[in-house]
């Protein structure tokens, strides 16, 4: 083999070729992962802001079309000295809170109904799908002349916007458990209600939490839209209130607190799952 | 406590999928059915342990159950069946929850049963952190948590390694020798047969009948040395499995 040394072929070959003329197999295993790098995002956004406010003060963004982010800040701090975004905030988020919640018990419970009883689905699920696609908040001035025109027609929307997809997550959810570990509750004598509670629902849980996920931002739109129509203080309220006046500083403060509340939800859930799931990875 | 079955024949519509199956299984016995896939041998299973009904014959229980038997006819299924958010000590737990067992008992049989399934110190272990053969001696140790009288085991080593398999087959004996557990086990695997089973009932290919039922008088715990003995019987069962599988081979393709 010694004469590989002198042939060109050997000493041209690329990769590092040893005596032997051995070389290492080209690794091509690379890309196609996902590897998490937390620092890209907040720097994305940082980044976008820094442009944003040089644009403004330079003059390339009209403060007709665009206040700076400077401006929307400052109009966040007005609204925290006067006291009006507790007020605000305190409006939304109990709204938000308990249509959620209230939407998500009682989709939960019809979910498993539909999961676990034949007549239960045979009755509800053609109804679920009816409902579904309708916009709810073409349902408010329905709701206004049953619940009032206070809270109750307000939150009756997020229940009804939250209910349905709830009620869709956790019946597929069922639907996917896993049958043979069903059988095996049945074969080791297990109550019904043990199967329901140690089984079935364990095994929708995943389901169940990435409909919670939807059903929370289904709740934050439906919320604002819900808000704009008729309320005195809420979000929605203070946005429309803004848009109307062209205070545009104060609808950028009153989106961005928005997205603040959309990304906290996200975060608890994200929590809840990592708790909940923590048997999964 | 004795099972019987008795001329059990069952239909999935137009499919016969077994006919005029009988046979007894004795306590204390191990009874390994074997035959090709498809021949109905889970369907059998499920009949025997009360999941399913046969649309002709009946299965019988003679004698009492054991005392102290929690759940006289309990499964060990080949995909273990372990419920994935529940650790190993709480998969046990999960069979003894429902009895109503005071506290210190409860503890007393989920401590023994680990320990007699060599599972002491994974007792807080995911299952997804468990080896394949791991996963399945916790399936049977949530089995002797309730004491049965009788197991019924589907393919239990069917879905783990050759060496792994060796391992759990010693480890079923050993517990055979101390429990003397009876057992109806199925299986496809022709060396798990012979090493354990006490009698073994040769399935034909769909519809599965009784080609052969087939005694061994060599104790289970002597076998694995002598199986230079076995090996005659194993080549006998091995003819009358060779044509069953291969026709059954064929089926199948043309099925498909
Ligand atoms: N629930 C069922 N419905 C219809 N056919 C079934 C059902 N379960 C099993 N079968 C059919 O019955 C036959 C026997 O199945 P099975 O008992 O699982 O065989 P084995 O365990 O011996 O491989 C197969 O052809 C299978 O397709
Ligand atoms: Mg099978």
């Amino acid at each position: 083999m010694s004469t590989d040394l002198a042939s060109p072929a050997a000493q041209h070959a690329e990769p590092a070729t040893d005596l032997a003329g051995r070389r290492e197999v080209p690794f091509r295993g690379g890309g196609f992962r996902h590897r998490p790098m937390w620092y890209v995002g907040p720097v994305v956004f940082a980044g976008l802001l820094l442009l944003w406010e040089l644009g403004s003060r330079s003059g390339v963004i009209s403060p007709i079309a665009l206040p700076a982010p400077s401006e929307a800040l400052g109009a966040l701090g007005d609204l925290v000295e006067t006291g009006m975004l507790w007020r605000h905030l305190s409006a939304s988020l109990s709204r938000l809170a308990l249509g959620w919640s209230i939407g998500t018990c009682l989709g939960i419970l019809v979910g498993l109904a539909i999961g676990l009883f034949a007549v239960a689905r045979s009755a509800l699920s053609p109804l679920v799908s009816a409902f579904f696609p309708i916009p709810k908040i073409a349902l408010l001035p329905l709701f206004i002349i049953w619940f009032g025109i206070g809270e109750g027609s307000k939150v009756a929307t997020l229940v009804f916007g939250t209910f349905f997809p709830t009620v869709i997550a956790t019946y597929s959810g069922v639907d996917g458990v896993d049958r043979n570990l069903i059988r095996m509750g049945q074969s080791f004598g297990l109550k019904w209600r043990s199967i329901v509670t140690k089984i079935i629902l364990p095994g929708a849980l995943p389901a169940i939490l990435s409909g919670a996920r939807i059903s929370a931002s289904i709740a934050i739109i439906l919320l604002i839209a819900a808000e704009m129509i008729g309320a005195e203080y809420g979000l929605g309220a203070y946005i429309l209130m803004a848009g109307s006046l062209f205070a545009l500083d104060q609808l950028i403060a009153g989106v961005a607190m928005l997205s603040i509340i959309g990304l906290i939800v996200a975060w608890l859930i994200g929590r809840a799952e990592r708790k909940l799931l923590d048997w999964r990875l | 406590m004795e099972l019987i079955v008795e001329a059990v024949s069952h239909q999935y519509g137009a499919t016969e999928v077994m006919a005029d199956i009988s046979f007894t299984i004795g306590s204390g016995e191990i009874v390994t059915v074997i035959g090709p896939s498809g021949c109905g041998k889970s369907t059998l299973l499920r009949f025997l342990g009360g999941l399913e009904r046969p649309t002709s014959g009946k299965v019988f229980i003679e004698g009492a159950a054991p005392d102290g038997s929690l759940n006289p006819l309990t499964y060990v299924f080949q995909d273990f069946a372990l419920l994935p958010w529940r650790t190993v000590e709480g998969n046990v737990r999960l069979v003894l929850d429902d009895h109503r067992l005071s506290a210190s008992h409860t503890d007393e049989i989920v401590d023994d049963v680990l320990a007699r399934t060599k599972l002491s110190e994974f007792r807080s272990a995911w299952p997804r952190q468990l080896s394949g053969g791991m996963k399945q001696r916790v399936a049977i140790a949530r089995a002797l948590a309730v004491r049965p009288a009788v197991m019924l085991m589907d393919e239990p080593l069917s879905a783990l390694d050759s060496q792994t398999r060796e391992l759990l087959m010693d480890d079923l004996v050993e517990l055979w020798g101390r429990e003397r557990f009876s057992a109806c086990y199925v299986t496809h695997n022709l060396a798990e047969a012979v090493r354990l089973g006490h009698r073994i009932v040769v399935l034909s290919r769909r519809p599965g009948r009784i080609r052969e039922v087939v005694d061994i008088d060599v104790p289970l715990s002597e076998r694995a040395t002598r199986m230079a003995e076995l090996e005659v019987t194993q080549r006998h069962l091995w003819q009358l499995m060779r044509d069953e599988a291969r026709e059954a081979d064929r089926e199948l393709l043309h099925v498909d």
